[in-house]
Order: C-alpha cells, then structure tokens, then sequence
C-alpha cells in the first residue's frame, strides 16, 4: 500500500525520499528538477550557493535512476545534496568563498566527493562560507553573505552557512559541511537544522582545503538525526591518502537509532551555561535536557574547569595551522595573481588582494604565534592547554557517556551586527571550540525557538562514539517535544 | 700565530626509493620534462595531504645504524615555513627537534691513524623544486623533484683541514653507496655538501665565527673552496677584521668565496610538529631487523675478499674503498675458474691508473664490465693475447667501450701462437743473428732475447713466450745438426 507522493519534493527528508526512489514512485530527474527549481525560486533571496550545478546534477540524476531502475542503488542513489566550497569537486570551480581562488577549478576530488558520488548522490552545487572556513556568520566570504532563511536580516551562522541555509530552505536534501570550531553545529543551530562533526579521524579530509589541520572535520547537515547517520555512514572510514583518519571500525550508524536512551548518563557541564548566554537561552535548553531525562536518561551535574582557556588555546593553534595552510595561495601556480613585476612584490599583492580581512588577520596571528621569541609563550604553551583540555573530557567522560549543552549563546544575529568586533564574534564558539581542541565528536539538534528564531542542543561524547550523539538526538526528536516547521520562503 | 681550521660538513643525500617522500610519484625525476613529474600532493595544490614513505624510513634508519647512531623511540615530521617559488607548499616537511637519529660516527684514516668524526644526527626531509635563472628578468620554476626523499647527515664541528674534510666526505659517500641508498652523484644533485667553516687560534677551545659555504658542485671544489675558505678567514683575522657569521658561495670560474646577499631578518622558520602525519613510533623490532639487512659494508668485505681469495690485507682494503670495484672484483671472479687474482691485479693497476686519469670514481665509469675483463684476462692465460697488447686493449676498453674480442680483432693484436707461421721468421732471425745465437750457445741466455726482439720487430703479435721455445728449439736442433 505505497503513500500518497507529497506535493514537495524538495522538502523531503533524505531517507523518505531513499524509500520513494526505490519503489519507483518517483525518479531522481524528477526529485532533482524539483530542488533545482526551488533554488532558482529562493536562492536569490538565501544566498546559500555559489556555484549551482544544474545541468551536472540532471546527468548524475539520470544516472542514479539507471542504478535504481536496475535495483543496484543505495540509500544515497538519487538524493540530491549541496557540498561546502571547501570540498573539491574535479573539474567545477571550488573558491573556499575567496577570490583567490575566484577561478580555481581542482582536476581532483575530495575524498568524501568521491564516495558520495560512487553512492549514486547528485550534487545541487557548491555552497557559500567564510572565507577559507573563517568565521561564524559566513559575511566573510568574498562574494556574498549568505541570508538565514528564518531571517532573512539575519546571518546563518558560520562558516559552513551556505550548507546549513540550502537544507533549511529545502534547496538540498541534505548537505556537507567542515567543522574547525564550531562551523557545522553553530549554523546548524542558528538555521534549525541537524549538524554532526564526526570525530577527528573518522571522515577523510583529503580533498579539503584546509584550514587547520589538527581540527577540521568534515559533516552532514541534515534536516533530522536519521538522514544524519546515513550521511555519515557513507563518508566516514579510513583513507589511505588522509594519514590522520583512524582504522577505528565504522559501524552501522543506523542501527544505533532505537529510539531508547535509558540509563544513559548525562553530563551538564557547569561551565557552558555560563558563557553570556542570551535570555531565554538556558530554559530551552534545560527544557530540552529535562526531555531526554523523562525519557529515561540520567542527569549528572559535571565540570570542565579549562573549558575557559578554549577560546584562546583554539585562536592560536588553528591560526598558527592556517598560516601554513594557506602559504601555498601565492599567485606563482594557480589562482589570483596580481602580475607585479618582481618576485616579492608579486607575493605580497596576489595574497594582500587575494585574501579578505579576517583571513589576513588569522595569517598573521598565526605567524605570530609561531615566530621565534613567542612560539615557547603563545603556540607550545596553547599546545600544552589542548593536552590539560583533552584529558579534562577524558575523565568526565568516565562520569558520563554524553554530554549536552547549549551551542550557542545566542541565536541568529543581524547581517553586520558583529562585524567591528571579531572578539565578539569569536565568542560565539565558546561551547563549541572544545570538542574540535580535544577530538571529540559533538552533534547539534534543533530544540526549540526563541523569538521566533531557532536554537540547537548540543550533544557531545567521546571520540568514535558518533552512535552515541546519534542515538540521543535521535531519541530527543522521538519525543516530539519540538518538531521544527520550515521557514517562510 | 697558528690557526686552527674547524668544520663540519652538511651532506643532503637523495634517497634512492621508488617513489617521492610523501606521494606515490616515481622519485626517478631526472632528465624528464619540466613540470611533467608531479602530481597534486607534490606540487601543494589545495586540499591535499603528505602520505609517509615507509622505505625512505627505512633507509635513512639504516644508513643512521651505519653510522653508529642511536634511534629514538619516537621521531616526526615538522614543518619548515617560508617562501619561495620552488617550495609549492610554503613549507617544506622536515624534521626539527626529534629525528630519526642522533649521535653517530664516522671513522676516517689519516696520516696512517684513525680519526672519528662525530655526527650530530641523520635526518629525513623532502626536496624542493628547481628554480632556473635564465637572465632577462625572469626565473623558470621546475616542480619535477619537489617531495623526493633527502636525507640529511650534519657532521659535528671535528675536522680539523680540507683535506680531512674531503676524507670524511668521501668515506660518507662510500657509506652511502655501499648501502646502496645514494647514487653518489654530486652533478646532478643526488649528493650534496655544504660546509661551515671557522677558524680558532690553535690551542683555543673557543669557537670563532663560522661561514656556511655552499655551491661546491663536485668532490675537488670541496676541497678547494674549504682551502681557499681557510685561507680567506685567516687573512681576514690577520689584517686585523672579524670574520662575518654568514652564508658564502663557491664559485667555481674564479676560485673564491663570495659573500651571498645579505638578509635583512635572519631566517625564522617558525617550525612545528606536522599536523598532517602523525608522530612516529619506531619499534626495537624493526630497528633489529633493519640492523639485520646491513649490506656488508667495506671494512667486514675486505676481510672476507682477503679470506676468500687469498688477497694481501692492503690489496683488499683498496678493492674495497668503492663498492663499484668490490662488486666488479667479485663479479668478474665469478667469471673465471683460476688465477682469480689477476683481477684484482687488473683492478687496483690498470683500472685505477685510468680512473685517476680521468679523474672520476669506479662508480661513474660505464664501460668496464665483469664480462669483458674476465674475457681479457681469459685470453692472457690462453695465450691469445700478450700482456702489453693486453692493455693496450683493456685501455681501448675503458674508454670506448667495445668489447675486448672486438678490440682484439679490429686492432688485430691477436697473439700469433702457430708454429708454422713463426718458423720461417724465427730462422730468419736467427740467420741474421749470428751474433747473438753465438753468446746463447757460450751461456748467456739473455742474448736470446735480441732474437725474440728481432722475431718480434717482424711479427708484432707473436706469442714472445712461444718464440723463445721455439728459437731454443731451433738452435738445439742446430747443435745436434
């Protein structure tokens, strides 16, 4: 007895859209056509890509509905997602939202592309960032900001906001994004959709221009916990080209997804509930806590006393990365090039008007961190924090299987609100920069709405156990405490 | 006042694996077209990571245990930042604070004595680009050896002369190509030295300033520039100035030092941990087992070469200097059931007398095989060739490297050893030396050797040995006649 096909496709959920796929109720060209339509409707109001990839998305459409027609498709087969610009994906432009890299166009996939499309996944396109993945409201990427489609006055978050906007506006089914600091979860609580960063060394990173190389991840945005889980499901694994992926088993993510959550114990950390929050803030997500426990889970009260020494331990460690990373931006091999007549002339105006501000203001941080005379006081003592931080989750996490936290300390903030002071809005990723210093993983779900704008829970457990966070915002979404509407477009 | 030279040699040695250090391009980069050997990992292009090569481990482990270095439990890569057109990344993967090996030495020979030289550690790194200057305001980036394997040996500050210091250089690249990790190339890169120089007043246990000399392109200009750096620094203190800590070219068309352009900020590479590769973990085991694999280095093949084939301690210890001769020695005797010997004859005579010539090492030279010597010294011992034509033959060998049988017949020295056809020369010769037969028969037996000369003069590829039997043969006949 099959159902009735909604009248809008592209609000689908991605496993919803798997089932209606495999039986033929409809095809990928069909679904495909129906996102790209919407993209063409919306996204001059959203802003969430750039690069839409109509014409390539049809073709991998046709494809995925020969796979499925011949029964060999999975649960990707068809389903039509957004990629960050961070990934590259061979012969389309991939900018990391900065005109340096304005034309650059990789012969090479990222890793996670390519297993994406061996899945048989269309790609809508390549979404918007801050620029080189820095930033939280994505008004620094070098083209455009992107709108929150709750908002549309209001940032999406950032960096990974293109992402996070095309899946809340129902432009992607779901969608990759890269989390350094904060970058998936923060703009999936601001948009109200799900967003995991898988722990360090469970998804590839080749393929993805780095940023800071001991804490970018790479992860879906999804529009509910299950679509989040097969997405990781299918990038998730070692990688014989990423020396830093882990050998550690990918289990059957779905499977964790019973619905049951009893006896789990939960940590509050004291700590992130006391980072500037905005008002109303805490009692959401002590609501949504005060949920998981009427469904069984047990609440512990825990601390993480060096959880104030994050912020600054990340803002030298990932500029100091990133100083190097993107040493290779030079104007001599590819990208902007200013064409000045000597050597160091040409360096210096290739990356001075290639980069945008907050890139060079990270450059040079990180330089500075690492220069002879302060490398002992800034980056080896930054280093020495990340090690006390990491240990300090260690053991809560004996008290614990999971912690749960707010993600933000405040919803989605207007365009230009922070952009004089970059401290202001570098605090909001207090409660997410430590699970990026220590290599946990952390999931954000959405849990309520606070002035008409939406806030996320976060969930954090320890490294490799993904199955955990899902299985708890799985559980949360069960409860139908809060079932997130769509925004009006 | 006498000054004492103090100076330590920086040798960069290309390792000798299949494949770059940290992607799977083939690291056989040379004489290929530029900017045709690389891949996106080489050449630093966005989003890419560095992949470890385990075998270039390996090697510089096992060339550090040839050096008599300790080996860490743990080791890694760092990052060396700075900037320049042939360093694709703008950071070039090396090795800091903890590399692969420590506190080694090397022994050198002397004046007859035995002298260690200290090495401070032996470190693996990846190579950067070429950078060509053509002139007329432009430079040509070459990105074909960016990422293959170096490894890196820093000697401590104990050689005391130039002399000692092309000693050490020498023994190291023997080192290296007994090991069968270098090619020992200095021409096209494979191998290369730099050098920091400083002089002390003898007797001082201070350090005086010290200049990096770089550029010295061939084994003779380290000698020279490091004479010649002496030399200038001495003059420099003499004269009353102070020697500048700083970097200095050799230049090989005007024989000197030149002082390179002067930085305005000193280097600061702001290095730290890779965060790309994980650190290492180097097992005892696989330290044993690299152990283990040692090729026989030189000291314990002359011992063998001397216990084997009956060689004087001297003879084997000079077969074995170069792993090129040790090999051809061996190669060659295999060829050949007796006289094994006269290979090494051929080998430390000949063969050395014409490398000196030529000025170049066993190992650079092509056309001498084991084939063809053992065919020489085969028809020496069959009679087929006399000893002189024999190098003529051997000279002709080595350097246009036609085999000797071809030389043999082309140069028609092929020793004339039938009876028939010497017979009427030799009774000629002795018709036309009356002379001389007349003192043999008194019992000067030399007084033959005019005859044989006279033969010889009228058939120069006669056997001479054969013409002398014959000829005592001919006059007993014509005693009893």
């Amino acid at each position: 007895m099959s159902e009735p096909v909604p009248s809008s496709l592209p609000a689908l959920t991605m496993h919803a859209a798997a089932d209606l796929l495999t039986r033929r109720q409809i095809s990928s060209v069909e679904l495909t056509t129906a996102v790209l339509d919407r993209v063409a409707r919306v996204d001059d109001q959203v802003h969430a890509f750039i690069t839409v990839l109509a014409d390539r998305a049809l073709y991998q459409a046709e494809e995925a509905d020969r796979r499925l027609v011949q029964g060999t498709g999975g649960p990707l087969t068809g389903i039509p997602l957004a990629l960050k610009d961070v990934l590259c994906l061979a012969g389309e432009r991939t900018t990391a939202a900065s005109r340096i890299l304005e034309h650059f166009v990789p012969p090479y996939s990222a890793t996670v592309v390519e297993k994406l499309a061996e899945a048989g996944a269309v790609f809508v396109g390549k979404t918007n960032l801050d620029e080189f993945a820095m930033g939280s409201s994505t008004e620094h990427s070098a083209f455009f900001p992107t709108r929150n489609p709750w908002d549309l006055d209001r940032v999406p978050g950032g960096s990974s906001g293109g992402s996070a906007a095309a899946v809340a506006a129902d432009m992607a089914l779901g969608s990759l994004g890269s989390d350094t600091g904060g970058s998936i979860r923060q703009p999936a609580a601001l948009c109200g959709v799900v967003g995991l960063k898988p722990s360090y060394g469970r998804v590839s990173r080749y393929g993805l221009l780095a940023f800071a190389s001991s804490l970018d991840q790479i992860g879906p945005f999804t529009k509910d916990v299950t679509d989040a889980a097969l997405l990781l499901q299918a990038i998730a694994g070692v990688d014989p080209r990423d020396s830093t992926t882990s050998p550690v088993k990918v289990p059957d993510y779905r499977a964790a997804l019973t619905g049951e959550i009893r006896g789990l114990r939960l940590g509050i950390p004291a700590e992130y509930f006391t980072q500037g929050m905005q008002l109303g803030m805490d009692e959401i997500v002590r609501e949504a806590i005060r949920v998981l426990e009427s469904r069984g889970a047990e609440l512990v009260e825990v601390s993480l006393p060096s959880t104030k020494y994050a912020l600054a331990t990340y803002y030298i460690i990932a500029p100091a990365e990133a100083s190097a990373n993107l040493a290779r931006y030079d104007g001599i091999k590819y990208g902007y090039s200013a064409g000045a007549p000597s050597m160091w002339e040409n360096y210096n105006r290739s990356r001075g008007g290639g980069f945008g501000t907050e890139v060079k203001r990270r450059i040079m941080l990180g330089t500075y961190a690492l220069s002879e005379g302060y490398a002992d006081a800034f980056y080896r003592q930054a280093q020495k924090a990340r090690t006390v931080i990491k240990h300090e989750f260690d053991q809560v996490f004996r008290q614990c299987d999971a912690l749960v936290a707010p993600v933000s300390p405040i919803v989605a903030f207007r365009l230009g609100e922070l952009l004089d002071d970059p401290y202001q809005m570098y605090l909001c990723d207090v409660c997410t920069l430590p699970a990026n210093i220590a290599g946990i993983t952390g999931l954000s779900v959405p849990c309520g709405m606070l002035n008409q704008l939406p806030v996320g829970l976060q969930v954090l457990a320890p490294a490799f156990a993904e199955e955990t966070v899902l299985r708890i915002g799985h559980a949360f979404e069960r409860s139908g405490h809060f079932r997130p509407g769509k925004p009006n477009l | 006042m006498t000054w004492e030279p103090v100076i330590g040699l920086e040798i960069h040695a290309q390792l000798l694996t299949k494949s770059k250090m940290f992607c799977g391009c083939s690291a056989a980069y040379a004489d290929m077209a530029p900017n045709t050997h690389v891949c996106q990992v080489c050449a630093g292009m966005p989003g890419v990571l560095p992949v470890a090569n385990r075998e270039a481990i390996r090697q510089t482990i096992m060339t550090a245990l040839a050096l008599n270095c300790t080996i860490p439990e743990f080791s890694k890569f760092d990052r060396k930042n700075y900037f320049y057109p042939d360093l694709p990344k703008g950071y070039q993967i090396s090795q800091y604070d903890l590399p692969l090996s420590r506190d080694g030495s090397l022994a050198i020979e002397i004046d007859g004595t035995a002298k260690r030289i200290g090495i401070t550690r032996v470190h693996l790194e990846e190579d950067t680009g070429k950078s060509i200057h053509p002139g007329g305001g432009y430079s040509l980036v070459d990105l074909n050896r960016c990422g293959v394997p170096l490894m890196e040996i820093v000697s401590e500050p104990d050689l005391r002369s130039a002399e000692e210091a092309r000693l050490y250089f020498m023994k190291l690249r023997s080192v290296l190509l007994y090991l069968g990790v270098s090619n020992g190339d200095m021409s096209r890169g494979g191998l290369r030295c730099d050098a920091n120089v400083s002089v002390r007043p003898a007797g001082s246990a201070e350090f005086g300033a010290k200049a990096e000399v770089k550029n010295m392109n061939s084994f003779r200009s380290v000698k020279l520039a490091i004479e010649f750096e002496i030399a200038r620094q001495i003059w420099v203190l003499e004269s009353g100035g102070r020697v500048v800590q700083e970097t200095r070219g050799w230049v090989e068309e005007t024989r000197e030092t030149v002082s390179q352009r002067v930085k305005e900020h000193a280097d600061d590479y702001r290095y730290f941990p890779e965060p790309d590769l994980p650190p290492l973990v180097i097992s005892r085991a696989w330290i044993q087992e690299i152990q283990a694999g040692l090729p026989e280095l030189a000291d314990a093949r002359a011992s063998r070469l001397a216990r084997e084939y009956a060689l004087s301690p001297l003879d084997a210890a000079q077969l074995t200097v170069s792993r090129a001769m040790a090999d051809l020695f061996e190669q060659t005797a295999a060829l050949l059931t007796a006289n094994k010997r006269a290979v090494a004859n051929w080998l430390l005579g000949e063969f050395q007398r014409l490398l000196n010539e030529s000025g170049i090492e066993a190992d650079q030279q092509r056309n001498v095989r084991a084939e063809g010597l053992a065919s020489l010294i085969t028809m020496v011992e069959a009679g087929t060739l006399s000893s002189s034509a024999a190098k003529t033959v051997f000279e002709q060998y080595f350097r246009v490297g036609d085999s000797p049988e071809e030389l043999v017949s082309r140069l028609g020295l092929r020793q004339v050893n039938d009876r028939a056809s010497l017979e009427p020369i030799a009774r000629k010769a002795l018709a036309e030396n009356a002379a001389a037969v007349a003192d043999y028969r008194r019992g000067k037996t030399q007084a033959l050797g005019r005859v044989v000369g006279a033969v010889m003069k009228e058939m120069k590829s006669a056997n001479p040995a054969l013409v002398g039997d014959l000829l005592r043969e001919l006059i007993e006949q014509g005693n009893a006649g």
